[in-house]
């Protein structure tokens, strides 16, 4: 019997270390394609001001500053993320438990603290379960306008579902720890030599009720499973999270340190355009060696900036940018999640064509505007910066858009027609309506 | 009662003048073109006269800022239009600048720095507010907005582009009048529908338009003036208000106006 417990033991181990040496090959295959694929962008150093950034993400991603705009959502968000940052440090035990066959491995050297540092994981996890709860039904009975995808067609399918799993995975992972302390409290009371005496935990003795009656032997293998289930839970959930909306989880903190620093209004210069303007105004000789840019503009997330790229793995489609945005709520078709998510399928497109030829990028005769954006949406936009002020990672759909419609209107000369009409009056009467220049003083006369 | 004279000095005048103005009045095209912004114009103008700020105007020679090109894709459109312009100022020495257009004044303030035009750049209403401060201009002589019922309609270009939203309200403090806020103002604040190039185009295809969205909106808080500060936001909020059937009993006036109207100017 003894040979068969601790046989089965070495057996959890030796599952136990290959699963976690597998999850960490699957996660970090993962992020190095995320990484490179943001990485096809261009250049942009957002590495200025590097006091201001971490400020920045200190009070953005780490304070949750803007989750607080409406307290209560940002109050239940704020306990899941608190929660989950804080119960790693018991992963960590998990972990250590999984590797060297062990059974709560701090408990006898933080001897009576473990009683209360695990009480405070069971707070934490308490506060997450209800949270989830709570947002689960917010998602699925309430009807959130901005989840609906009878409203918002990007959330068809697959994003409102990703949604609802996450929530379901933390309900579950929640569940898991809370019923494996207190069904290990049992055992202790038991009096079973394996599980260390460490008292009934805060949260987990008012599930204790549920195993009146189990025996000690059903009682280990519930203990067990509850740990495998929350263990093997937390690894699955570390590869989907790469998959899913919740990577914003890990990328809220670099996307905010390198989010702009100047004002909302200011667009990006086209450097390569104003030595061609100096030359056409007579300001500079043509210089013979000035390189001639390839394309105007953004066609596909290869002529976006990375930070563009990184923005959409970042996005976790809350739409509130949407919800804030004038096109939107007027009817449009324009959707700033929708840009950010087309964004993030480009990528994921860009990114299985690069695995499927070895690491390189073969045209697929795609592209972000027209295939996932369409031109109706970008022209929708009224620039008012609403969905860059809402996003609380500080997300900018805007400067997607502006680059797709230098593309648009600088290298396929679309715009719509009167658009060109505004051109040419800008180029002829420096007016976008049709006016003389000589009679732009002649307002003059009405202050006598 | 004595007919007071306003002067409306160029740059070019001023320079043959051998004079400096204190500041650059940057009108724009819509403060120089469009009937109705064209009395706002006047209105500052007057308001400088009053304060007896030593300004002068381009006149013939300013250009569009380039704003609408840009933000519509065309930035070859944009550059050479704030190229010419900059040469403009530079060749006049302009160091402060002063619009009533929060478009003009994010170009100026935060664009042509890159392409190598740096100026002191204020929006008219950051400019107004610091005549009052400064006790230059007071309301006097003119109407009361004492217990009025106004509403202020944030520019995007003026609030979450360039994080100013006090200053339009304490200029309209400073006249005594009842503020009330739409459910959506500030950093919230909805757009007119006019931003990005929208202004010279058709909307696209939807439900409503956005400015009659936000018309509704500014009827809704009772008030009888509502108060823009962007020529832009001042043709979408019209527009809106003509559809609504309500340019009897509410009135749209630029915080200038208001300013204007409270000096008897």
């Amino acid at each position: 019997m003894q040979i068969t417990i601790s046989y089965m033991a070495v057996l959890q181990q030796v599952i136990f270390i290959v699963l976690l040496a597998g999850v960490s090959w699957l996660v970090y295959r993962r992020a190095n394609l995320i990484r490179r694929t943001i990485l096809i962008g261009k250049n942009e150093d957002r590495t200025d001001e590097p006091g201001k950034r971490l400020a920045t993400m200190l009070r953005v991603a780490f304070g949750q500053k803007k989750m607080f705009d409406r307290p209560l959502i940002g109050f239940l968000h704020f306990a899941v993320y608190i929660g989950f940052i804080l119960i790693n440090i018991e992963v960590l035990e998990i972990v250590l438990d999984g590797i060297l066959g062990t059974h709560r491995i701090f408990a006898p050297t933080l001897g009576g603290f473990y009683l209360y540092l695990i009480g405070f994981f069971e707070i934490l996890a308490f506060g997450v379960l209800t949270a989830c709860v709570i947002f689960l039904i917010r998602r699925s009975g309430v009807k959130v306008e901005r989840f609906q995808p009878e409203r918002h067609r990007e959330m068809n399918g697959w994003p409102q579902l990703d949604g609802k799993i996450i929530l379901v995975f933390e309900i579950v992972l929640m569940l898991a720890i809370l019923t494996m302390n207190a069904a290990d409290s049992v055992l202790q009371e038991m009096g079973n030599p394996h599980y260390a005496q460490t008292g009934s935990f805060v949260i987990s003795q008012f599930f204790k009720p549920l195993f009146t009656g189990w025996n000690e032997n059903t009682l280990v293998i519930y203990e067990r499973f509850a740990w495998w289930l929350h263990i093997a839970g937390i690894f699955a959930f570390a590869v989907y999270l790469t998959y899913s909306k919740h990577l914003h989880i890990v990328l809220a903190f670099p996307n905010t340190y390198y989010s702009r620093l100047s004002p909302k209004g200011k667009m990006n210069n086209m450097p390569e355009i104003t030595s061609e303007v100096k030359v056409m105004l007579g300001l500079e000789n043509q210089n013979t060696e000035s390189v001639v840019p390839e394309r105007f503009g953004a066609k596909d997330v290869m002529d976006l900036s990375w930070k563009n790229l990184m923005d959409a793995y970042s996005c976790t489609e809350c739409g509130r940018c949407t919800e804030a945005c004038p096109a939107n709520i007027t009817g449009k078709k324009l959707s700033p999640r929708k840009i950010m998510m087309d964004t993030r399928d480009r990528l994921e497109d860009v990114g299985r064509n690069m695995q499927a030829n070895g690491g390189e990028f073969v045209p697929d005769n795609k592209a972000l505007i027209g295939d996932y954006i369409l031109e109706e949406e970008i022209l929708a936009c009224t620039t008012c910066n609403a969905c860059v002020q809402e996003c609380p990672v500080l997300i900018n759909p805007l400067d997607i858009i502006l680059q797709l419609r230098r593309y648009k209107v600088m290298d396929e000369a679309q715009a719509p027609g009167s658009w060109n009409m505004m051109f040419q009056n800008l180029d002829t009467n420096q007016a976008p309506w049709k006016f003389s220049p000589a009679d732009r003083f002649n307002w003059a006369e009405g202050v006598k | 009662m004595d007919q007071e004279v306003y002067k409306v000095p160029t740059m070019a005048e001023m320079a043959a003048s051998n004079e400096t103005p204190e500041v650059l009045f940057w009108v724009g095209c819509a403060g120089s073109f469009d009937d109705r912004y064209k009395r706002v114009t006047v209105a500052f103008v007057k308001i400088l006269n009053k304060a007896k700020v030593k300004f002068a105007v381009l006149g013939t020679e300013e250009s569009c800022t380039g704003d609408p090109a840009r933000r519509a894709g065309n930035e070859f459109t944009f550059q050479m239009l704030a190229m010419s312009n900059i040469q403009v100022l530079d060749m006049y020495g302009v160091k402060k600048i002063v619009t009533a257009c929060p478009h003009c004044f994010n170009t100026l303030k935060n664009e042509y720095p890159e392409l190598g035009g740096n100026y002191e750049v204020l929006h008219h209403s950051e400019y107004l507010q610091q005549l009052i401060d400064e006790g230059r201009v007071r309301p006097e002589n003119g109407e009361t907005f004492k217990g009025k019922k106004v509403t202020f309609h944030d520019s995007c270009y003026l609030g979450r582009a360039n994080d100013i939203y006090e200053a339009p309200r304490h200029v309209l403090e400073a006249l005594d009048a009842d503020l009330t806020e739409m459910k959506r103002s500030k950093v919230k604040g909805l757009c007119c529908g006019a931003g990005g190039g929208q202004m010279f185009k058709e909307p696209e295809k939807g439900r409503k338009d956005i400015n009659i969205e936000r018309i509704e909106e500014a009827l809704a808080t009772g008030a009888d003036t509502i108060a823009v500060a962007c020529p832009f936001c001042m043709i979408m909020m019209t527009d809106g208000l003509k559809n609504k059937e309500k340019e009897d009993s509410v009135k749209i006036f630029d915080i200038a106006e208001l300013v204007a109207q409270a000096n008897g100017l």
